[in-house]
């Protein structure tokens, strides 16, 4: 007798736990307001994008031209697939001293994942993502980057 | 007053006017080959188009919107690229049972389309033994699949086949006590008889219990026999790649695909004759007036309504529900659905001797 019980109790259950997925599905159906994809080259200047999305890495620099970047080649070891290449050079500091300081920032964009970990390496906040997606260009050439800006320098105070 | 009965009449009388009995029938043929043929291109257009737009939109998504207006071109296009595409047969593969699958396929679901009443008086072939025709054809479109994926010579192929033969061979079981059901009722196989039995109200509403019961586990064994999620192991795209048309391309793989499509119609369209009333409309009892009223839409829309009502919610299945695996599949049909419609038959046998119906 427990085993009818059981048996029909099964299909009970079944049956339910299957209407609970369909009313879902029945009411996104019929809201479709909730619809998440959008009408992409229609709203290119009312694109509404997640805030977790990742489009490419960038250097931020301030107003006086100043980066963050000591040139730590943090970001270099962590990249999986080597997307990035720093150069770096000399500086005389005001003492007199060798200082190391960063030349070039070389981002491969070609071979990026966005995985995000070269911005979880920097000790220094330098790089972050940017949600700009729009990358396509004739020539690969033009995907390798360079990302401190001519002229910047360390922000002062960065170690 | 004009009906769909009413011109084919009149074209019937014109032919064999103007023609000697003989070549009037076999005119008639033709005609009725061309008409089927373009229902199923149509049909094929309409229902990839309806299941495109109805997943998108239970996935939050917006569907084909780009090529046409609201992108009803879509399915347009689509079929003009699997015309033009190069239809090619693998060099290992058996040439005549590859080449000839699809078309086998598809000649079982034409055949299906005959005893189906398409509106009061409208039907190809009112057959006396309507039901049982359409049970033993349906069974005929597993021998095109195992076909096709035994003459792949492809392993993924046969798998995708065998799977599908199995689960088609063990839910026609319960698919045909379902149907069982309404014939119990309705005291006939004939499809006419059983459409003019529901005129004071339809089998789902007059059977009440037993028929409900019938009715869900014809819809769930209608969906494993058309090979559609949650029961698309055969083509179970993450694993099997396309299961027994893996090898296909082109026009034969379009052929397979349109089958699918109008397999899920006719089912439906069975369903919905044997559950719904077929194109009879909603009559309650002897509420003449309602009754009446009821009468004034054209019986054809009736059907389409009640079809494409059934279409949809295996539609609906397919974007709500995961797929099962084999041993939950098999389990399903021998240990659930075929015990429960075995009882669920005794239960309307008992039910019809006593008269309890409405």
């Amino acid at each position: 007798m427990s085993f009818l019980i059981d048996y029909i109790r099964t299909v009970y259950k079944s049956v339910r736990s299957l209407l609970i997925g369909m009313r879902k599905t029945g009411y996104y159906f019929t809201h479709h307001k909730e619809i998440i994809t959008q009408n992409y080259p229609e709203n290119r200047d009312t694109l509404n994008l997640p805030e977790r999305f990742r489009g490419e890495v960038v250097m931020t620099h301030n107003e006086a031209n100043e980066h963050r970047c000591t040139g730590c080649t943090a970001c270099e070891l962590a990249c999986p697939n080597g997307t990035i290449k720093i150069v770096t050079k000399f500086d005389i500091t005001p003492e007199g001293k060798k200082k190391k300081a960063l030349d070039t920032f070389v981002y491969h964009l070609e071979l990026c994942t966005m995985c995000n970990l070269c911005i979880e390496a920097c000790p220094t906040s330098a790089i972050k993502m940017d949600q700009a997606f729009e990358h396509s260009v004739y020539d690969r050439r033009l995907l390798t980057k360079k990302l401190n800006k001519p002229d910047s320098k360390l922000m002062e105070g960065v170690e | 007053m004009l009906s769909i009965a009413g011109i084919a009449n009149s074209i019937h009388q014109w032919l064999n006017e103007t023609f000697s009995s003989g070549w009037a029938t076999l005119l008639e043929f033709v005609l009725v080959g061309i008409l089927v043929i373009s229902f199923f291109a149509f049909l094929g257009l309409v229902l990839v188009f309806m299941e495109r737009k109805v997943s998108a939109y239970m996935q939050l998504r917006v569907g084909p919107n780009r090529v046409g207006y609201k992108g009803l071109a879509q399915t347009l296009a689509d079929t003009i690229k699997l015309v033009v595409k190069e239809g090619l047969t693998p060099d290992g593969a058996d040439k005549f049972l590859f080449n000839f699958a699809p078309f086998l396929v598809l000649i079982a679901s034409m055949l299906l389309m005959a005893p189906i009443a398409f509106a009061k008086d409208f039907q190809i072939w009112d057959i006396n033994i309507g039901v049982l025709y359409i049970t033993a054809i349906s069974s005929i479109s597993v021998i095109g699949v195992l076909m096709a994926g035994w003459s792949s010579n492809n392993k993924y192929s046969l798998l995708g086949a065998m799977r599908s033969g199995a689960q088609i061979v063990s839910y026609e079981l319960s698919a045909g006590l379902a149907i069982m059901t309404i014939v119990i009722l309705a005291g006939s196989i004939r499809l006419s008889d059983i459409i003019a039995s529901q005129e004071n109200g339809w089998w789902i509403f007059k059977g009440h219990i037993p028929a409900i019961i019938a009715f869900v586990i014809y819809i769930i064994a209608v969906t494993a026999e058309t090979n559609r999620a949650p029961f698309d192991l055969a083509e179970a795209e993450s694993e099997l790649t396309a299961g027994f048309h893996t090898e296909y391309s082109g026009m034969k793989f379009a052929l397979f695909f349109l089958s699918e499509y109008v397999n899920i119609f006719i089912v439906c369209a069975i369903g919905a004759t044997l559950f719904l009333g077929g194109w009879m409309p909603l009559h309650i009892g002897h509420w003449e007036g309602f009754n009446h009223i009821m009468d004034f839409i054209p019986s054809s829309l009736w059907f389409m309504g009640k079809t494409f009502f059934l279409i949809f919610l295996i539609m609906w299945f397919r974007w709500t529900f995961p797929r099962l695996r084999i041993d939950q599949l098999l389990n399903l049909e021998w240990k659930y659905l075929l015990p429960i419609s075995l009882f669920n038959l005794l239960l309307v046998t008992f039910i019809a001797l006593m008269g309890w119906y409405f």
